[in-house]
């Protein structure tokens, strides 16, 4: 058993390239990650790689290389980042490679996701009579959970109002002109009580990550962070999920909770160690209820947090510190690594103007979606 | 009692006698857990009826229109309310929200399970179900 490091990152700026078939995305981010730890492919022993939109991962060795190598396709919707990397974290921690890399790429076209019903198990009525809306789950987990614990339309401004400001200080970020609080809050209303600006868009990018054994990271002397921890789980009972006609009346926690939870017992740390965070953040109300899931606060707390500043770069918890999904869109397959990338120049010191000073060595990132998946991960430098 | 409509789906729920309509369960023979809709399954679920009233556990509007597919109605679009409503203490259902603005909708405000006429894009009419605000709430 090896520990595993992450010992390079490379990644396409997120938003849309016309130019660029999400394939070529994520041969973009393995170059730029391969040329930054001064590797070649065929150093790469393995491969994990998804989307959830634009194709075969695999088939981008007729770009890089035919190395031979083992290359895995990760399909898991709203996790195939996430599983690409637990796929990577266990292939080097078991001993059977000791250098690999995770890729994560997307390319959605505009506008809401427009899923089938018979793909997700449930009857066309479900669709054909507008109940089959992400967007909707959102606004009713948030409005909920507003009324339940004294969350105000304000926070959930002030949280946009955040991941704009920081998505100006990332060079990948999408939308990178900071909106302020009153345009935010004064917005065309998309799904009650959320605005245009609340809401993360469908969106194009792609992530890859090298990582190694500690053996061979030594051996190859680059900035390393040691991965502490990388958790997938699926949903417990009594969640509150994306496409849920019906929802059980005993209420459960959430795969969120769980795959924190694992996260922290596996890294031995609790969420008062973390430095720096990014939490899936769909849209406002998601970060704000991911805070309190990923044990950062209790329920309701966060309104006095938002309001301190807290969860900014110059705060006690920084959290999305490259905008989140809000500055940078949400290509599926490309999102969770996104995250894990933004938390390696965190704590590699390379995250330019939107470095989170005093040095942090734990990084936490949480991924999230349908039909109700969760991966969390925790580095450390 | 008036005919409607077709049903948009037949499995979605039967009219009493006194016409109104009560939606279409399961319960888990084995756990007793009441799942909605009803699964066609019948050695694993019985048929039940779910309470007609409750109270609304949250809501929203649909602003824009959805695609389609799946979204069968009509071009002409009208923003819409959606919510989950507890029905007793069996489970929570979601479904469109009628008979108030839609703007006026507050959680635990007590809901009554109505058939609501639903047109599709071809212009045919069909029956789906809703919920709407019981005595004062009501618009």
């Amino acid at each position: 058993m090896s520990d595993v490091f992450i010992i390079g990152a490379g990644i396409h700026p997120f938003g849309r390239t016309p130019a660029r078939s999400g394939l070529q995305q994520g041969v973009y981010a393995v170059r730029q990650a391969l040329a930054g730890a001064g590797l070649e492919w065929r150093d790469m022993q393995f491969a994990f790689g998804g989307s959830d939109a634009a194709g075969k991962a695999d088939t981008m060795v007729s770009e890089l290389g035919l190395t031979g190598i083992q290359f895995i396709n990760v399909a898991n919707g709203c996790a195939t980042g996430g599983s690409a990397m637990f796929g990577a974290y266990s292939t080097i921690k078991s001993g059977e490679f000791d250098l690999g890399i995770a890729i994560g790429f997307d390319k959605h076209p505009r506008g809401a996701f427009d899923p089938k019903p018979a793909e997700w198990g449930l009857p066309e009525w479900y669709g054909e009579t507008g109940l089959m809306l992400t967007t909707q789950f959102f606004a009713m987990k948030i409005q909920r959970y507003m009324a339940m614990h004294g969350i105000t339309s304000n926070s959930l401004a002030a949280v946009a109002e955040k991941a704009f400001d920081n998505g100006v200080l990332a060079d990948h970020a999408w939308r990178r002109e900071p909106v302020d609080r009153e345009t935010i809050l004064n917005a065309t209303m998309v799904s009650d009580p959320l605005t245009k600006f609340m809401f993360c868009s469908p969106a194009e990018g792609a992530v890859a990550l090298i990582f190694a054994s500690e053996r061979r990271a030594r051996e190859l002397g680059l900035p390393a962070v040691r991965l502490r921890a990388a958790a997938v789980r699926s949903r417990p009972p009594g969640s509150f999920e994306v496409f849920a006609p019906a929802l059980d009346i005993a209420r459960g926690s959430s795969p969120t909770v769980i795959a924190s939870r694992a996260a922290y017992e596996m890294a031995g740390v609790s969420p008062e160690d973390i430095d720096v965070a990014q939490l899936q953040d769909t849209e406002t109300g998601a970060e704000i209820m991911h805070m309190a899931e990923n044990g950062f606060c209790a329920d309701g707390e966060q309104e006095a947090w938002i309001a301190e500043g807290r969860t900014r770069i110059q705060g006690s918890l920084p959290v999305n510190t490259d905008g989140g999904c809000l500055a940078c869109g949400e290509p599926i397959g490309a999102s969770g690594l996104r995250q894990v990338y933004e938390n390696y120049r965190q704590l590699t010191g390379n995250a330019g103007a939107r470095q989170v000073p005093g040095a942090p060595r734990l990084g936490y990132s949480h991924v999230y979606g349908a039909p109700g998946v969760s991966a969390v991960a925790i580095l450390e430098r | 009692m008036p005919d409607l409509p077709p049903l948009i789906d037949a499995q979605l729920f039967e009219r009493g006698a006194d016409g109104r309509p009560s939606l279409l369960a399961g319960r888990e023979r084995d756990t007793g857990r009441v799942v909605f809709p009803l699964p066609d399954d019948p050695e694993r679920f019985e048929t039940i009826t779910l309470p007609r009233t409750g109270s609304l556990w949250s809501w929203t509007v649909q602003r824009f229109r959805p695609k389609s597919p799946p979204y069968a109605g009509s071009e002409a679009f009208e923003p819409y309310a959606v919510g989950y409503v507890a029905l007793g203490d069996m489970i929570i259902v979601e479904g469109r929200l009628t008979g108030a603005a839609l703007d006026s909708y507050r959680i635990d405000m007590p809901m009554m399970l109505v058939t609501e006429p639903f047109v599709m894009a071809d212009g045919e009419t069909r029956t789906t179900f809703a919920f709407a605000p019981i005595g004062n709430d009501a618009r």
